[in-house]
């Protein structure tokens, strides 16, 4: 039973923090490359706040496993297959509307995520999710006010919006699913079901929509596959680029 | 002998904002020697991406070890979250001095005030500044441009 519950704990805190790395390693592709210098800034605060919330679980899903492996050896050592983020996190960029809509709509998933697992039976989440949330909120203002803004501008940045917001959707469902995982963590304690937060987060992004002008999207069609590390194609480059100074000199230190 | 080591661990400046040291910051928590002469000092991070914790990390070490100290352990202690509240009233200060406007005390409506003319009349340009713990404001008064440190 220890042992289940602990490759449970270990496959739990995994997921979050290969969401955090993956998204955090798509804004990074942003740093001198957003559309203003405010903007660029804040995208690369965003992307390290998220970084480190990231490095928190994958230090410590390290240490939940017996073969112990490091932050680094989790992040530059695993193959596409072992990553277990969700596929929204890791949709190219693509223009800066859908950056921002792709970034909203996670924003406010995870900002609901840290605000309940603040209450895990896991001291080390609770404290990581303590830490998170104050940040998370700070980003869902963030987002949101450029999805009104850019969504109720002009008749372009609309269009571009909508455009993405249609290309994204797809992706969202796969945030709310209950899998063996989720439901082991949440009946244990430490973990909560991601179904459960889905109510709030439709909430939340149907009334931004709206403000925005924008329409919301039908939920015909859900794209998963992430958790059971099945990716899109646009990962591989993704990690090759991240993992490329690692795997071609083992060891090295600077 | 604890208080030596904490004077040392305190006077530690935070490498992002070195007018301010990481006691007066409210991120060093705890300094404990014991008998054998090992020291444990605790640090609570601000905000978790803060590249400036792995260095502050480094330099605890190195000035303990200057100062005598055979044997150092810095542990990183997540829950209490830290927050702006821990700021002393002196760090504040300071920090208005140089030019950043200090953070509210939570539950605070307080406005913010322009560090260079203390004018209320004061915009939001970003919430996201050139460090983890700014965001950029101006003053409607005065015309500065101004960092905020956010309340946290």
């Amino acid at each position: 039973m220890t042992v289940i519950s602990r490759d449970t704990l270990f496959a739990y805190v995994l997921r979050h923090g290969d969401d955090c790395l993956i998204l955090s390693q798509r804004l990074g592709d942003l740093i001198s490359r957003a559309p203003e210098l405010e903007e660029d800034i804040a995208l690369a605060n965003i992307a390290l706040d998220i970084l480190g919330i990231g490095r928190l679980l994958l230090q410590y899903a390290g240490e939940l496993e017996a073969e112990e492996r490091s932050e680094d050896d989790l992040a530059f050592g695993r193959t596409e297959r072992e990553f277990t983020n969700l596929l929204l996190v890791e949709t190219p960029n693509g223009d800066f509307a859908h950056t921002m809509v792709r970034q909203y709509l996670f924003d406010a998933y995870q900002d609901l995520l840290w605000n309940r697992l603040v209450d895990s039976s896991d001291e080390t989440i609770a404290g990581i999710a303590g830490k998170a949330r104050k940040e998370s909120r700070y980003h869902l203002r963030h987002s949101r006010s450029w999805v009104v803004r850019l969504g109720d501008g002009t008749a372009e940045s609309n269009r571009r919006m909508q455009q993405a917001l249609e290309s994204v959707w797809r992706f969202t469902g796969e945030m709310f699913i209950d899998d063996e995982i989720d439901r082991a963590a949440a009946e244990a304690g430490f973990g909560v079901l991601p179904s459960s937060l889905s109510d709030a987060w439709n909430h939340e992004v149907t009334t931004t929509i709206e403000t925005a002008t924008l329409s919301r999207p039908d939920d015909s069609s859900i794209r998963t596959g992430g958790r059971d590390g099945r990716h899109s194609e646009s990962i591989g480059p993704l990690l090759a680029e991240m993992q490329h100074m690692y795997r071609s000199f083992p060891g090295a230190s600077w | 002998m604890v208080t030596t080591a904490w004077d040392v661990a305190a006077a530690v400046p935070d490498p992002e904002i070195p007018v301010l040291d990481i006691a007066e910051m409210g991120i060093l928590r705890s300094v404990v020697v014991d008998e054998t002469g090992h020291v444990i000092v605790t640090i609570t991070p601000t905000y978790s991406g803060c590249p400036a914790m792995k260095a502050i990390e480094t330099t605890i070490v190195d000035e303990l070890k200057r100062a005598g100290f055979g044997d150092v352990d810095v542990r990183t202690q997540l829950a209490p979250a830290w927050t702006t509240d821990w700021m002393t009233d002196d760090a504040r200060r300071k920090l208005e001095r140089e030019g950043i406007a200090p953070p509210a005390r939570s539950g605070s409506q307080d406005d913010i005030l322009c560090p260079r003319c203390a004018s209320p009349d004061t915009d939001l340009i970003s919430p996201f500044g050139s460090t983890a713990c700014k965001s950029l404001m101006v003053c409607s008064s005065c015309g500065e441009p101004f960092h905020h440190f956010k309340t946290l």
